[in-house]
Formats: C-alpha cells, sequence, structure tokens
C-alpha cells in the first residue's frame, strides 16, 4: 500500500470542504476569518502535493510550486494583518462580531 | 513518507479542522486551527517540502494565531450564547458541503494520472539530502524575482493600512 497523489488532494479537498462549511454555517466573524485560513492552507497542501509529484528532469520537486505556496503564506498573513484590523474597527463602531447584527446595507 | 504516519497526520489535520468550525468558543477554535496548521507541517515534511513545512510552523502556527489569540481577547469575546440556530441556513451550508465533498471524490476517481504513486526523488551527485532551502530561495531569487519584491511592497502597505485602521479616530 503506497500513497498516491490522490490520497493527499482528497485530503486538501476535505480541508477546503470543512473551511467553506465553516464560512457557510458560523456567524462569528472571527471564526469566519479562521475558516479562510483552513481553506488557503488546503490549497497550500495541493499545491505542495503536486510540487512533489511532478519531479523536473533532473529529478528534484518542482520548486515553482514551493515558491507559490510561499507567496501565498505571505500574502495571507498580510491578509490577516489588515482583516484583523478591520474586525477591531467594525468591533469599536458596532460592538459586535456576528454577522447577523451587521446589517446597515440590507435590503 | 509511511502511510502510517500520512493517516496520523491527516486525521489531526482534519479532525482538528472540523473542529475550528463546530466548537462555540472562539479561543478553543484558535488553539484547534494551532493543531491543524502543525498536521499539514507534518504532511509538507512528508512530502520533502522542509522549508514549507518550517514557514508553516513559524508564520502561521506562530505570528498568525498570536494575532488571532490577541484579538480575541482584546475583543472580549465569551462563547457564544446559545442562539436560535437558523435552520435553513445550517441544511443548506451542510448540504453544499457534502455535495463539494461527493463531486470531489467523483472527480478524484477518474483522476487517474493521480492513482499512480510517488516516484522516489533522484537526489544530486555527492548530496546526503535534499538542499531544500537553497533550491527554493535559487528559484524564488531568480526565476520569481519580481513577484517577490512586488509581494515586499503589498507587506509594507498592509502595514501602514494596519496602522492607519487601528488609529482611534479616521480622519
Amino acid at each position: 500500500m503506497t500513497l498516491t497523489l490522490n490520497d493527499y488532494l482528497l485530503v486538501s479537498g476535505l480541508l477546503f470542504a470543512t473551511g467553506f462549511s465553516g464560512v457557510i454555517l458560523r456567524r462569528n466573524i472571527i471564526i469566519i476569518f479562521m475558516s479562510l485560513e483552513l481553506m488557503l492552507n488546503a490549497a497550500n497542501l495541493s499545491l505542495v502535493a503536486f510540487s512533489r509529484f511532478n519531479l523536473t528532469a533532473d529529478g528534484l520537486p518542482n520548486y515553482n510550486a514551493q515558491v507559490l505556496v510561499f507567496f501565498i503564506i505571505t500574502v495571507a498573513a498580510a491578509e490577516v494583518a489588515v482583516g484583523l484590523a478591520i474586525i477591531v474597527a467594525l468591533y469599536r463602531a458596532r460592538q459586535t462580531v456576528h454577522v447577523e447584527d451587521i446589517n446597515s446595507l440590507k435590503f | 513518507m509511511s502511510p502510517l504516519l500520512f493517516y496520523l497526520f491527516a486525521a489531526l489535520t482534519l479532525v482538528f479542522g472540523v473542529a475550528v468550525v463546530v466548537n462555540r468558543n472562539p479561543v478553543a477554535s484558535a488553539l484547534s486551527l494551532v493543531v491543524s496548521f502543525l498536521g499539514l507541517a507534518a504532511l509538507f515534511v512528508g512530502l520533502d517540502a522542509y522549508f514549507i513545512a518550517v514557514i508553516q510552523v513559524l508564520v502561521y502556527a506562530g505570528a498568525v494565531m498570536v494575532l488571532f489569540l490577541f484579538i480575541i481577547m482584546l475583543l472580549n469575546i465569551q462563547a457564544e450564547a446559545r442562539r436560535k440556530l437558523n435552520v435553513i441556513a445550517c441544511v443548506g451550508g451542510g448540504m453544499l458541503t457534502i455535495a463539494f465533498a461527493a463531486q470531489l471524490w467523483l472527480v478524484l476517481q477518474q483522476f487517474d494520472a493521480g492513482k499512480s504513486a510517488f516516484r522516489p526523488l533522484v537526489l544530486p551527485e555527492g548530496q546526503k539530502s535534499l538542499d531544500d532551502v537553497r533550491a527554493v530561495g535559487t528559484t524564488l531569487f531568480s526565476t520569481h524575482n519580481l513577484p517577490f519584491q512586488v509581494v515586499g511592497v503589498l507587506i509594507l502597505v498592509a502595514t501602514i493600512g494596519v496602522i492607519v485602521l487601528s488609529k482611534r479616530e479616521l480622519k
């Protein structure tokens, strides 16, 4: 029994589905943000799996994919910083983190 | 990576990923997220991506999670009171997720290229282990030099944005 690429892709997809369900089901904006991070990490896992699977001609992993993962992690870190600052600003203005209570734009 | 270790860490990642979603206490969710990220880092090690695994632990399990916990502490968020669940949203969201997972399963069943095992790495002459950091660094600074600098500007913009957003009064 050896591991195949599909095993990793399945784990990655299930992790993405978990984050997706978190974004839809939860009402706490901080948990929604954490679920977004889960989805980003699921994408990272599939990229690293592809990098290891598609060996280059000299038998090394394809490092372009790992550089892309590096960029995703960097951008995600910046996104977390800005997003949490927005959540703090929102909390100051509204004293709530529940998306149901933030309905000024609702028709 | 031995299949046993793969299943162990994959289960760890997924179980604590689910725990992030189902926990009512935000602090418990954040700590579950740390464990989930550590399991993911272990999977990266199994895929011979040592550098990515290390920055996963440093950036996500370290910096990002500290930021999350700080904000939870700063906003003084208690465990959610049992609100009335929105049944339509729960059923709809659950069905969407199950539909997504089923679709993924079907697609992977038909993806024959992914059913072959990982080929072993061929190390260059005279190397005992994979020179991972050097290879990522070389690719990063040669092939992807411009995106790297753009990301640097992005981080500067994010820093300034966070400072502006955190000011007491926006002018």
